[in-house]
């Protein structure tokens, strides 16, 4: 009987513990760290530039899921739908030497990469498709960098729970040679579910990083001004990780 | 000499603490999507080789269903676990715990052997003779030493995305992604019987003095 009350007693002292640890600054900040260690061990052990998996067509899963937002509920996207996103913009800016304002057009002339990868939710499922799209590292040159560049941070056209979704990633991912701005998927132009019509793909980290609905591609010196400065929708609203690798 | 070495107590409680973060925090990632896949994707009900119960808040870091945290929580003690596993199977091997009281002799194998550890185990009496362990011992300890506690390391790195380049060929010795987070869940339970068992036995065998002796490591009988 004894033993059951210290069995009780130490689980509540876990679950206790843990609920102030997590609260605390200190215990965020070694949240933080561990995050870090992860993203430097990832880095260092297999190369900034490392593929991930592209699989054959065969193995394409039926169907692609839809997560997150899986429509965008304005008169504007309706309307944009509508005619087949003839005037959709996407629009890059921030520390650039031109800004741009690209056309779906525009981009389908770019030189594609075509990529079947593996996509990979945050909690737990996994889905095949075949992406095609420009280069990230294409767009970022034909703007011009400015030296201050350190992060690029996505717009989207969606909102959640009232709050408009983004994401960001460092210079190293968005050079990274299968980080595409995808507007076809399996051969078809992007489902809405899925984002259309341009989603970003960034292979080597979790689906909330891969923004969808794209309007804009802003260069930044850091993340501290935007949204609440934690770098995404779901980093600001719920504090899941930056670094999406594991 | 002590019966255990003080890297082993070491070990053995901050893995202890890092296995219970590890489960806990783990269960509430499963909550996220309670279902489970063969081979490299998977999403669907019909995809499902296992739909996994809810599981309730007292059993899950933290007690209510918060992806984010329970990744934060997993995520932080995955290191200390995996630098802890590493640092212990260098001491194991440098100062000879590993081959002394470890690994299995051949005379171990022999069936009179075999027969007559079973029989006593099943008649509840743990005193054995010569070495350390017997060959269950060292059977279970192998296993959760060589086996479980690294494959929780490796599955654990094969469903995570930045990493995969590194650990791919493995990935596709089990078939793919989905198959690497079905047996890091498996593994994650199969420590949890192995926990199970391991407390009982403690229980049955003087539990007063196997406790101390895990703390102040005890002195090895003569």
């Amino acid at each position: 009987m004894r033993r059951r009350h210290i069995l009780a007693g130490l689980g509540a002292m876990v679950a206790g513990g843990c609920a102030k640890v997590a609260d605390s600054r200190a215990g965020r900040s070694l949240f933080d760290a561990a995050e870090r260690w992860h993203h430097s061990a990832h880095r260092l052990l297999t190369g900034r530039d490392a593929l991930a998996a592209e699989f054959d067509r065969s193995q394409i899963s039926p169907s692609f899921r839809g997560n997150g937002s899986q429509k965008v509920d304005t008169p504007a996207y309706a309307m944009a739908e509508g005619n087949g996103f003839a005037d959709w913009r996407l629009t890059v800016s921030g520390l650039v030497e031109h800004p741009l304002s690209l056309t779906l057009d525009n981009l389908r002339r770019l030189p594609q990469r075509t990529q079947v990868t593996r996509h990979d939710c945050v909690e737990g499922w996994s889905a095949i498709g075949e992406w095609t799209g420009p280069r990230l590292a294409m767009i970022l040159r034909g703007a011009g960098l400015l030296p201050q560049a350190r992060f690029i941070v996505f717009r989207c056209a969606d909102t959640l729970d009232g709050a408009a979704y983004y994401e960001s990633i460092d210079l190293i991912d968005a050079f990274h040679p299968q980080t595409i701005v995808a507007h076809l998927l399996n051969g078809e132009p992007l489902p809405v579910k899925n984002g259309a019509p341009l989603r970003l793909r960034v292979e080597r980290q979790l689906g909330y990083k891969h923004a969808k609905y794209l309007t804009g591609i802003e260069v930044v010196a850091s993340l501290a001004s935007i949204g609440e400065g934690r770098g995404g929708y779901w980093e600001d609203r719920a504090e899941y990780q930056w670094y999406a690798g594991i | 000499m002590k019966r255990h070495a003080l890297s082993t107590r070491i070990w053995h409680w901050l893995n202890l603490a890092c296995l219970v973060i590890l489960f806990m925090s783990g269960l509430n990632i499963s909550n996220a999507h309670p279902r489970l896949y063969w081979g490299e994707w998977g999403f669907a009900v019909s995809h499902a080789w296992l739909e996994l119960p809810r599981f309730p808040g007292w059993m899950t870091i933290p007690g209510r269903y918060s992806l984010a945290e329970a990744r934060s929580w997993h995520l932080l003690a995955a290191w200390p676990f995996a630098l802890g596993l590493a640092f212990l199977w260098i001491v194991m091997l440098v100062n000879n715990h590993f081959r002394r009281d470890l690994l299995t002799r051949r005379r171990e194998w022999r069936w009179p052997a075999i027969r007559a550890d079973l029989a006593a185990h099943l008649r509840f009496d743990f005193t054995h003779g010569e070495g350390k362990f017997n060959l269950l011992q060292k059977l279970a300890y192998g296993v959760v030493l060589g086996v479980l506690l690294p494959g929780m390391i490796l599955t654990g790195l094969g469903i995570s995305p930045g990493i995969e380049p590194l650990v791919r060929p493995l990935i596709d010795l089990v078939c793919g992604r989905q198959s690497m987070r079905s047996l890091h869940f498996i593994l994650a339970w199969s420590l949890f019987v192995f926990l199970l068992l391991h407390v009982a036995l403690v229980l049955l065998s003087n539990p007063v003095r196997q406790m101390r002796d895990m703390i102040t490591g005890g002195r090895d009988a003569p």
